[in-house]
């Protein structure tokens, strides 16, 4: 099982990077923890420019000249945890939701009209309401229509996800949102997300059930983006050893200072997330990375081709907002409102291509009837 | 240190017992390359006769033995081997090597992996003789393989470690102990496989058929050294390829 690294070590061993451990890191063709380390760095700083270059060619290199397209549909916004940062967070009076199945079909399908082809099910953390059956039962009925379904929701056992897994769930996204485990505590103030190890050990159990995707991620502002990032490296070294069948990716949601919203505890600029993108990019080539619309779009737009792979496009974070444009409950404020046709041509002027389809749910059928004759 | 299943070794130098001109040269040769890790045929040697040529010789103190199925053509053949050594006290160690090809001795990858999933289940610390091909490198060490060890090139060829690019692959994802076995023909090649981190390395031919396999013996053991020096101290990288000094990718858009 993996462990955490002690935060504060990861801090020490950042501190002690110096412009030699940089150059060093980036001359190296395969890096190890120690360059990770280097290239988040304050020390790589100026050495921005070289990590972008470095990062843009190893991205070319390893995934071509192509953006993956995605969009999250929200299902539910109940929740039994309560997160000092998120909009769902149980103590926080707001209209609640979960979407009936007809209902989570016709948002599905107005995604699928779009043209999305990867969709992402996501749903605060409250099992009753939206639990396995409920995942199984709709991703069943999703999965003739979409390539691939992916899941950002409470964690689960191992036999749980291979159940998902079988009615056509492909791809794992939990983010561990700090591994910083003082942090960890004070921002996850009830529910059962303040158990830090079993959040941590989930990445595991998806893999181990079989998932051909686990995405991990922190949630940046909570604490120092480096440590967080390095933690990152520790984490995917690990399942990259432990799990050589599963694809790994990483997200980087960024707290955005925002009105009547969590303020970062501390703040990640623009410059600090390019740094820690890059340093991910060239520490693991193969890493699929997600940058999502809580960006803004001239952000987004200046980050194709340079390490980013997948970009979700015309997202809405309230249950039945693809619908019902003025529903409202929102997980948090979207940075770029433009619509898939928009940002495809956007992708295309950068002389890369906007994938809306790059996988088939033939696949885990054939799977699934192997394990049937099995 | 280097540590197969618990057990240490000093000396990141592996060898054989073929093709020496006698006993008493292999013995000399042995010791001079401060090797603890001796393998030998079962095809070849009597494990629990203190009359054999080979047992009579090597200090079995001073060497550990790695029984290998040398001359398996299937996993049937070497899974038999295997215990019948086992049972006649060869301990449960077995360097696993199924050579259906008797031209190039190239391993059988599919009878490899079912030998190892049969010995790992029989209770033997398995170190199978593969092609450097690293899926099968996880396979194997997915069925329980307490080393892996991927060919340089064919057994006897002397000519180094051309699968370079897939044995760095192979090390960079194990998990266990990676070993270049064959192909490895002189000291810079043994160095050059230590250089790109791996664990040790399996000389038999180009120490037992040298001039002066005493003195080649001491050649490798030095350059095993260095190697293994090289890659912890941690060499400068071969750019793959010409970096602009001052690029010109665009971060204007940074706010």
């Amino acid at each position: 099982m993996f462990i955490a690294p002690e935060f504060q070590q990861l801090r020490d061993r950042i501190a002690a990077g110096g412009p030699d451990a940089v150059e060093r890191a980036l001359a190296r063709g395969r890096l190890d923890l120690d360059d990770l380390a280097a290239l988040l760095s304050p020390a790589a700083g100026p050495f921005l420019a070289e990590m972008a270059q470095r990062s843009a060619r190893l991205t070319r290199q390893r995934f071509g000249n192509v953006i993956q397209l995605y969009a999250p549909l929200y299902l539910s916004s109940f929740c039994i945890n309560r997160c000092a940062y998120c909009g769902f967070s149980a103590g926080n009076a707001m209209p609640r939701r979960v979407l009936s199945f007809e209902e989570a079909e016709a948002e599905a399908m107005i995604l699928h009209r779009r043209g999305f082809s990867h969709i992402l099910l996501v749903s605060g953390e409250a099992p009753a309401k939206a639990g396995v059956e409920y995942l199984e039962a709709l991703a069943l009925r999703l999965r003739d229509k979409f390539a691939a379904i992916s899941i950002e929701v409470q964690p689960l056992e191992t036999a749980e996800y291979a159940r998902l897994f079988a009615a056509g769930i492909t791809a794992v996204a939990i983010y561990q949102e700090t591994y910083d485990q003082t942090v960890y505590d004070q921002v996850h103030r009830a529910g059962k997300k303040r158990d830090f190890v079993y959040r941590l050990a989930t990445p595991e159990r998806a893999a181990r059930a079989g998932m051909r995707e686990v995405g991990i991620g922190a949630l940046l502002g909570l604490s120092d983006w480096r440590a967080e990032g390095l933690a990152m490296g520790h984490h995917l070294a690990y399942l990259r050893k432990a799990f050589w069948r599963t694809g790994l990716t990483v997200s980087f949601p960024r707290i955005r200072p925002a009105k009547g919203e969590f303020a970062p505890l501390m703040p990640v600029s623009e410059r600090d997330l390019t740094q820690l993108i890059f340093a991910l990019r060239i520490f693991d080539p193969d890493l699929g990375l997600y940058l999502s619309t809580r960006e803004e779009a001239r952000y987004r737009d200046g980050m194709l081709g340079l390490g980013p792979t997948r970009y979700s496009a015309g997202s809405c974070t309230v249950p039945g907002g693809y619908g019902d444009s003025a529903a409202s409950g929102a997980q948090f404020e979207i940075g770029d409102q433009r619509t898939i046709d928009e940002v495809s041509r956007a992708i295309r002027a950068k002389g890369l291509d906007p994938v809306r389809k790059d996988w088939d749910a033939i696949f885990q059928q054939h799977e699934q009837g192997r394990r049937q004759a099995a | 240190m280097l540590t197969i299943a618990g057990k240490t070794f000093r000396s990141r130098l592996f060898t054989g017992t073929g093709k020496f001109s006698s006993p008493r040269v292999m013995k000399e040769a042995l010791l001079a390359s401060g090797s603890e890790m001796v393998t030998v045929a079962l095809r070849r040697v009597d494990l629990h006769d203190p009359a054999d040529d080979i047992m009579a010789v090597l200090d079995r103190d001073r060497f550990f033995f790695l029984p290998n199925t040398a001359g398996a053509r299937n996993a049937a053949e070497a899974v038999r081997l295997a215990k019948l050594a086992r049972a006649s006290g060869g301990g449960n160690w077995v360097k696993l090597e199924v050579t259906p090809d008797p031209r190039t001795l190239l391993p059988d990858p599919v009878e490899t992996l079912a030998a190892t999933e049969e010995l790992v289940k029989a209770g033997f610390v398995v170190l199978p003789y593969m092609n450097a091909d690293p899926i099968l490198a996880l396979r194997l060490q997915d069925a329980g393989a307490a080393a892996v060890m991927p060919l340089g090139s064919p057994i006897g060829t002397n000519q180094g470690v051309l699968t370079r690019f897939q044995v760095a692959i192979i090390i960079e994802q194990a998990r266990v102990p990676v070993v270049v076995d064959a192909g490895i023909g002189a000291p810079s090649h043994a160095a050059e496989a230590m250089e790109m981190g791996a664990d040790a390395v399996l000389v038999n031919t180009a120490i037992a058929v040298a001039g002066d396999p005493v003195r080649m013996a001491q050649a490798f053991a030095k350059a095993v050294e260095a190697g293994r020096e090289a890659y912890e101290a941690g060499l400068g990288a071969r750019r793959t390829e010409a970096e602009a000094s001052s690029p010109q990718t665009g971060l204007d858009f940074l706010r």
